[in-house]
């Protein structure tokens, strides 16, 4: 039903939007690494008023097992302002949830009872194949004319190119894949954009054969990997640039553009370089109209005994950062990036993105370190900062442990296990000791990717400064 | 053309001029991308010529039409058309798709035309069309009626009803970019696509009533 007045959540800027209220739940997706159980999405009390916060307080099973959540998105968000196709009335509801190993699409309400969201739609696989091409749906992004969702892999027996589906905004029927020519692209993983300039930006992970079975020592010194970024015209549908950043930068995944309309840059990260193990964000911008990137960050390895590390990386004799998310706070100041192999969250300032300056860093977990969270401090934990996620106000920062089935039980072969965590982030960086879901509080499942209600720092596009 | 006529030809174009969604915001939108000013105030017109030209298309249509046919015909025809579109605005929950945000002036008055046809602007202006404007203007000249003077009509009818719709967008386009600010949008965006809607059906049905 449609609203009177815009729905609250939307901003048209993200000035007004960093002036939103706290949120006081949290979405996670949670997923069962034996697929013998149905993936879920665990509610989280984020209220730090309530006597539950910090707990898992709701809980909904999907209908199936084996989907494996992992990236999900909402239904509308403030590009619904846009003037180009504006519908603000709308309601920001649906969660817009994909299994990236089953191709199933989920679209949960969470107005109703937003502890115990209801399944009101599954897309089939066989949707996303027939109408788009397409399987391993990622990223969600709610765009001004309608649902944008990344997919790793090809389908009907074709192993790729990736892509993007669009989902109608209403029915979330898959329209079709979203390229009108792609050129040279074919492998993919995350995509934004920049909304005000018709600009589209995709990257490369790689495709299902070369993912599902875990990380593929061949494959990533071959540098076969993904090691590039895709410009698009957003508008006319059409692939305009490739931006390679180097066959040994290997795996380049999130990508976080400006939420500031009137600029154009934005940062990516890269997982691993073949050559030091080292991990790095990119910066991407435009000169003369050209796209052109350049590293501003470089996270070494740390050194380690190799009977302490896992089969994967003994050889090497050091531990990979892993840098396999990142998030920019909405006031496009502080750029945090997690190192999942090291155990590490990292504040970066970033008002001036071509040159980032360390502006605080928490330990937690870590393949070698395992450290614990001050909540408990005889417990050694396993994963690292993965998913991060960061509220509106930019003030809390939460990240999750899990980073994707097969290659978890690649890094952490004793067990990934399962928690969250809260960082702090103002004038200190520090991790909240009251803010610790973790072990059974998951009921076996490993978390993966957060939503905030109302809306968080990877949710909202901008149109109007 | 009566003063009731010419009242309500200005009234709507207020009204479409109001909607964001018809052109104002998008010129502000342009305005706020580049920090300029000159920009805003170069958009309006590219918006108020594509809106001007989506209303002529359906002025031009009725009083030519009019103009062979009894007025009669045209009304029922008209009426029913207009609160078929009505109910199809209010029931349907599809909205305008158009992707592109970096327009020249020249797109941004096809996408205001593409725009103001896909929510019937013009259509809403069936019952002052079918009730006198037909005729005035070329009596007010002393013209035998016919197609030249039906496409006169349809020329002042679009004239009035395009420049109050110009003058509102215009105003509240300078207004949002220099003083208020868009933070109003969250409060002050109510949904006119409802309000839009029953206007249609209520421009129809009173065609039809006063046709029948």
């Amino acid at each position: 039903m449609a609203l009177w007045r815009p729905d609250p959540t939307f901003y048209p800027s993200p000035r007004e939007a960093v002036d939103a209220p706290p949120e006081t739940l949290a979405y996670t997706a949670a997923f069962d690494r034996s697929a013998q159980r149905p993936d879920a999405i665990a509610v989280v009390d984020v209220d730090p008023d309530s006597t539950s916060y910090g707990s898992v307080v709701g809980w909904t099973d999907l209908p199936n097992t084996g989907d494996e959540l992992h990236h999900f998105g909402w239904n509308a968000c403030s590009s619904a302002l846009c003037p180009n196709a504006p519908h603000p009335h709308v309601e920001r509801r649906y969660l817009v949830v994909p299994g990236l190993r089953s191709s199933r699409i989920h679209v949960l309400d969470v107005k109703d009872d937003p502890l115990k969201p209801s399944i009101v739609k599954v897309i089939e696989p066989e949707e996303l194949a027939e109408r788009a091409g397409y399987s391993r749906p990622h990223t969600v992004h709610c765009g001004p004319d309608g649902l944008y969702v990344s997919a790793l892999g090809g389908a009907n027996g074709q192993d790729g190119p990736g892509g993007i589906a669009v989902l109608d905004h209403d029915s979330f029927e898959v329209v079709g894949a979203w390229e009108a020519d792609r050129g040279p692209q074919h492998l993919a993983y995350d995509f934004w954009w920049h909304l005000t300039q018709d600009v589209m930006v995709t990257s490369e992970w790689g495709t299902p054969s070369m993912i599902e079975d875990g990380v593929n020592a061949e494959l990533l010194l071959g540098r076969e990997y993904g090691h590039a970024l895709h410009f698009w015209d957003l508008r006319k549908r059409r692939h305009v640039q490739t931006v390679d950043l180097g066959d040994e930068h290997q795996m380049v995944l999130e990508l976080r553009p400006a939420h500031d309309p009137t600029r154009t840059y934005g940062f990516a990260g890269v997982v691993v370089s073949v050559e030091d193990l080292s991990a790095s964000v990119w910066v991407w911008y435009r000169e003369d109209g050209e796209f052109k990137a350049r590293k501003v960050i470089t996270i070494p390895a740390e050194p380690a005994d190799s009977s302490a590390l896992p089969p994967v990386i003994a050889p090497f004799g050091a531990v990979p950062p892993l840098v396999t998310d990142i998030d920019l706070s909405v006031d496009d100041r502080h750029l945090y990036v997690s190192c999942w192999g090291t155990g590490e969250l990292k504040r970066y300032d970033v008002s001036d993105p071509f040159n980032p300056v360390e502006a605080g860093s928490v330990r937690i977990g870590g393949i070698v370190r395992r450290t614990p969270h001050p909540a408990a401090p005889g417990l050694p934990l396993a994963g690292g900062p993965q998913m991060v996620e960061v509220s509106r106000d930019g003030r809390r920062v939460y990240v999750t442990n899990s980073l994707y089935g097969p290659w978890d039980d690649q890094f952490y072969p004793d067990g990934v296990g399962a928690w969250a965590a809260k960082i702090d982030s103002g004038d200190d960086f520090t991790i909240d000791e009251r803010f610790f879901p973790h072990g059974d509080d998951f009921r076996g499942l490993r978390p993966h990717q957060t939503r905030l209600q109302g809306g968080d720092a990877s949710s909202d596009s901008y149109c109007y400064p | 053309m009566n003063d009731g006529s010419l009242v309500a030809l200005v009234a709507l174009g207020a009204f479409h001029g109001l909607n964001p969604g018809m052109g104002w915001l998008f010129a502000v939108a342009r305005g706020l991308q580049e920090r300029s000013r000159a920009l805003v105030l170069q958009s309006l017109p590219a918006i108020a010529a594509g809106h001007a030209a989506s209303v002529f298309v359906i002025a031009a249509v009725v009083t030519v039409t009019g103009s062979v046919l009894t007025s009669r015909i045209v009304s029922i025809g008209g009426g029913a058309v207009l609160v078929g579109f009505g109910l199809w605005r209010l029931l349907s929950r599809r909205h305008f798709r158009w992707v592109g945000m970096r327009l020249t002036l020249w797109q941004l008055a096809c996408w205001s035309f593409l725009m103001s046809s896909a929510h019937g602007a013009g259509l809403m202006l069936l019952p002052v069309l079918t009730h006198g404007a037909v005729t005035a203007p070329g009596h007010a000249h002393g013209m035998t009626p016919g197609a030249g003077s039906a496409v006169t009509a349809a020329v002042f009818v679009t004239g009035v009803h395009t420049l109050a719709m110009f003058i509102v967008a215009g105003t509240i386009a300078v207004l949002v970019y220099e003083v208020v600010g868009l933070a109003v949008l969250r409060r002050a965006w109510f949904n006119l696509d409802r309000l839009w809607a029953a206007a249609l059906i209520g421009a129809g049905a009173a065609t039809l009533l006063i046709a029948v």
